[in-house]
């Protein structure tokens, strides 16, 4: 093809086309889709643009190389000046405008090609020179077309001749000027000529993407860079572009300078449109001083909102800058988020659209606290993160946001917060043991329920509750190995069961569902062997305790006869716990001693169980079958505890030796513990059963002391003693089961009915 | 998924009112005005206790045969009605629960814009955005 020759200016332009055609980086581009829509949009006529698809070897070729597009883009600009097509003018036209592409939907191409790197060029320009038209990549957009251009101040401005927009910017100046460098050049043709002349003294500027911008960075230095002032400076900006005139210099020199250094610097091949250079975020900060001294402070939202309102955007898009920028939304912007929200408003100035989401390039450099003010995602353009010199100056203003992010995250935190199920003991029939020991033992005061031992063996329901509340206090050091839980549960629970005390009718139930009863003081569930002496003591103690208990479950389900009066085997446990501590002469005992120590005093009373295993036989036959189920459950804290263990695991048959009972007990201590609790939250009911066991576990604990003497006899004894507590386990496995289903049901039950309630309720008021 | 969602001021002034636009949209503003008598028989009812201890969450006001109404009222007595469909029944207390939280908390940001003059009508995209995330989608 001909040579052709272009000027700077042009051969930007040109590229900048010729990329957004070339979408697929092929260098060159079919002579249909992009290529003929952008002609197209140069509104000529198709009879002319075949005739320079022609022309430009195009037709020839079968697609728009590199040459030929740039030709068919002079050959267009030639077109829309009127002039003929002819080839050799290409080279002849001087001041030929560069080609005007109407955007309409181009202008949506365009943009997307704008947001891709490499069309940075074209549209870049944009926010400094505020001619929208040139923001479409340069495309002199026929103001309607441009559905972003900010329709006022355009319209008027390419019309008015260049020259005259310096006067009328000082005006506008007042507390920062927004210049709209460059756009108009494109945007007349009726003012080409005037335009170009200017144009062209731009042109030493750098290269940037946009052969326009860079034209205009020079001249368009004095232009304000930013006018908050009114929108008709604003209007009056791509006029000034052109204009190198000499006011506009002096009023705005520093933003200008900025502005348009900053836009070639944008326009160069940033990727990211939205990234602050240096000179704009100094300015910014000069700005963000007049309104706060402190860097590192804050401006409230006040003061913000005078200061942007100067800018005379809407108050809409000021409050969507606003929302964009107020990054830890404290109602107050650190110098990040005002530089941010300073440049968002330069650029809607400018007629950039509001991104949806802050770009990255303008976020503040917070570390990623924030997630509950919801970390704006990236803008799409390709942004790089802030730049180091946005990293610094963030680190101190961010400082307070993060703050500030602070208290967010902790009160969504504490929404979200689940209190700690911590089981807690909740059983009073945990007081009830802690009680019969205290009455027992009396003066062991390192049995874990000792606290209770200064409170008399009340039944009210405060009582069982303040006893329960302080037992897990003090059960913590019991060697539950769940105690952790249960003693960071103790307030919760405390209320809990203050609460329940409030309101439930009946206390064990309400303990009941208040929480999991935690490992209770498993006076009895301690040890399975030791408990059995202790049951008797227990047992007897039960009656009195249970008694009064017994009316308190009044609506309690009818529980089957077969429970055993857990809770009695449990506080006549505890007290064997410490009886067997205290005289324990078996040597598994002894070993037990001190670990069950913690747990229950009954616990280590191995020889309490083996009495008692010995007395099984003979109990066995008196006792009925709940008896026979109390008196196991007394019988062992241990055994209860292995009894749960083995409900739970099913391990009845495991503790085929004394000692692994003892030990096993021992080793899930909280579990049987638990277990035991909601047992006895289920045998509450049954503690009217107690009374009658408790004979019978008095009767099986009384046989207990014998046991140690056996154990030196022989090892038969010891095997019958571990057959029987076997079976104690098996029965006592059983009772727990029942226990627990009794209790499941009446917790169904519950919840069905406040079901009902709350369905009921709502139509309480109509 | 709620089919309606409303902001209401301390005045009974709907700040922000959004239906899905299938169905009437007249019936939702009715039945979100309907639904502030029962808000404020429900926060004045706790008379006894203060603000500080009422809780936040309403729940249920109002149920009828198509629909169900909750209700959620801040401490500056703003109100949030959402108004879902009956037949969805997956819709648990929790998840209302939830659904005004985030309502609160959008609003809240809102608020905190200085640009915004409480009492005018809420236009806060981000506010939309939420909003939109809880309604039913609109097939």
């Amino acid at each position: 093809m001909e040579s052709l020759t272009l000027s700077d200016v042009e051969q930007k332009y040109y590229s900048e086309l010729f990329l957004s055609c070339d979408v697929d980086n092929a260098k060159k581009v079919a002579s249909n889709g992009k290529v003929l829509d952008l002609f197209r949009a140069a509104q000529l006529s198709n009879e002319v643009v075949h005739q320079i698809t022609e022309l430009c070897g195009a037709t020839r070729l079968g697609h728009f190389g590199r040459s030929q597009f740039y030709i068919a883009l002079k050959l267009i600009a030639l077109a829309q000046s009127g002039l003929p097509l002819r080839v050799e003018s290409l080279n002849t036209v001087r001041d030929l405008p560069l080609p005007r592409f109407v955007m309409g939907k181009n202008e949506q191409e365009m943009r997307h090609m704008f947001a891709d790197p490499e069309n940075q060029g074209p549209y870049l320009p944009r926010p400094p020179g505020r001619v929208q038209a040139k923001k479409v990549s340069a495309h002199e957009t026929i103001q309607p077309c441009v559905p972003t251009v900010d329709p006022q101040p355009d319209t008027t401005s390419p019309v008015v001749s260049p020259h005259q927009s310096p006067p009328t910017s000082p005006h506008a100046w007042r507390k920062h000027k927004r210049q709209a460098s460059g756009g108009n050049v494109d945007r007349q043709p009726s003012v080409p000529g005037v335009v170009w002349p200017p144009f062209r003294e731009a042109q030493p500027g750098p290269v940037t993407g946009d052969g326009m911008w860079s034209a205009h960075s020079p001249p368009p230095v004095q232009e304000s860079w930013v006018s908050f002032t009114d929108t008709p400076p604003s209007s009056t900006l791509p006029m000034h572009l052109p204009s190198a005139q000499p006011e506009s210099t002096t009023v705005r020199t520093v933003p200008s300078a900025m502005t348009t250094n900053e836009i070639q610097r944008q326009i160069s091949g940033y990727d990211d449109p939205w990234k602050i250079t240096d000179e704009q975020r100094q300015y910014y900060i000069n700005q963000f001083k007049t309104i706060q001294t402190d860097l590192t402070g804050l401006i409230p939202g006040s003061a913000a909102k005078e200061f942007f309102t100067k800018s005379k955007l809407p108050i809409l898009e000021l409050s969507h800058i606003w929302e964009l920028s107020d990054f830890d939304k404290d109602g107050a912007l650190t110098l990040d988020e005002f530089c941010a929200a300073f440049h968002l408003v330069v650029a809607r100035k400018n007629g950039y659209d509001l991104p949806e989401k802050l770009p990255e390039s303008l976020m503040p450099k917070l570390i990623d606290l924030d997630d509950s003010a919801g970390v704006p995602e990236p803008a799409p353009e390709v942004g790089f993160s802030a730049s180091p010199v946005e990293v610094t100056p963030n680190k101190s203003p961010s400082m307070p946001s993060l703050n500030q992010n602070w208290p967010e995250l902790n009160q969504s935190n504490e929404d979200t917060a689940i209190v700690h199920p911590v089981p807690i003991r909740m059983t009073p029939s945990k007081i009830h043991m802690q009680e019969m020991e205290l009455k027992r033992t009396g003066s062991d005061h390192t049995h874990p329920t000792s606290p209770l031992m200064a409170k008399p063996p009340e039944l009210s329901d405060e009582t069982k509750l303040a006893a329960t509340i302080t037992f897990p206090g003090t059960t913590v050091g019991d060697g539950y190995s769940s105690s952790d839980s249960f003693t960071s549960d103790q307030e919760p629970i405390s209320s809990a069961v203050n609460r329940q005390r409030s309101h439930s009718g009946t206390s064990p139930e309400g303990l009941k569902v208040v929480a999991p009863p935690p490992p209770p003081p498993r006076p009895n569930a301690s040890h399975s062997r030791s408990s059995s002496l202790d049951m008797n003591r227990n047992f007897a103690a039960v009656p009195a305790v249970t008694s009064p208990s017994g009316p308190q479950q009044p609506g309690v389900v009818a529980f089957p006869p077969a429970v055993p009066p857990r809770p009695l085997p449990t506080q006549t446990s505890v007290p064997h716990g410490h009886r067997s501590v205290e005289g324990d002469g078996l040597s598994a005992h002894t070993s037990t001693s001190p670990h069950q120590m913690p747990e229950q005093p009954n616990f280590a009373d191995f020889s309490q169980f083996q009495a008692f295993a010995v007395d099984q036989p003979a109990d066995d036959g008196e006792k009925p079958s709940d008896s026979g189920q109390a008196e196991r459950c007394a019988e062992s804290t241990g055994t209860m505890r292995t009894a749960k263990n083995d409900v739970q695991a099913e391990e009845r048959n495991a503790t085929t030796v004394n000692s692994a009972k003892v030990s096993t007990p021992l080793a899930p201590p909280p579990k049987p513990v638990r277990r035991r609790l909601k047992s006895d939250d289920e045998l509450r009911p049954d503690v009217e059963d107690l009374p009658q066991k408790s004979n019978i576990i008095a009767t099986v604990l009384a046989t207990q002391p014998s046991i140690p003497r056996s154990i030196g006899k022989d090892k038969k004894a010891i095997q019958a003693s571990i057959r029987r507590n076997k079976e104690t386990n098996t029965v006592l496995a059983r009772l727990n089961s029942e226990l627990q289903q009794q209790l499941k049901d009446l917790l169904e039950e519950r919840i069905s009915l406040e079901v009902q309630l709350e369905q009921l309720r709502p139509f309480s008021h109509l | 998924m709620a089919v309606c969602i409303a902001v209401i001021a301390k005045e009974n002034c709907p700040l922000y009112i959004r239906s899905v636009p299938t169905q009437g949209e007249l019936k939702f503003h009715y039945t979100v005005h309907t639904s502030l008598d029962v808000v404020e028989e429900k926060i004045s009812g706790v008379g006894k206790a203060l603000a500080d201890q009422r809780e936040l969450y309403l729940g249920l006001l109002y149920p009828t045969e198509d629909y169900k109404v909750y209700g959620y009222v801040t401490n500056s007595k703003v109100k949030f009605v959402i108004v879902v469909d009956s037949s969805n029944t997956s819709l648990r207390d929790n998840e209302i629960r939830s659904m005004f939280r985030k309502l609160h908390n959008s609003f809240t940001d809102v608020m905190c814009n200085p640009f915004y003059n409480p009492g005018d009508p809420i236009q806060s995209k981000a506010f939309d955005s939420i909003v939109s995330t809880m309604m039913v989608q609109a097939c």
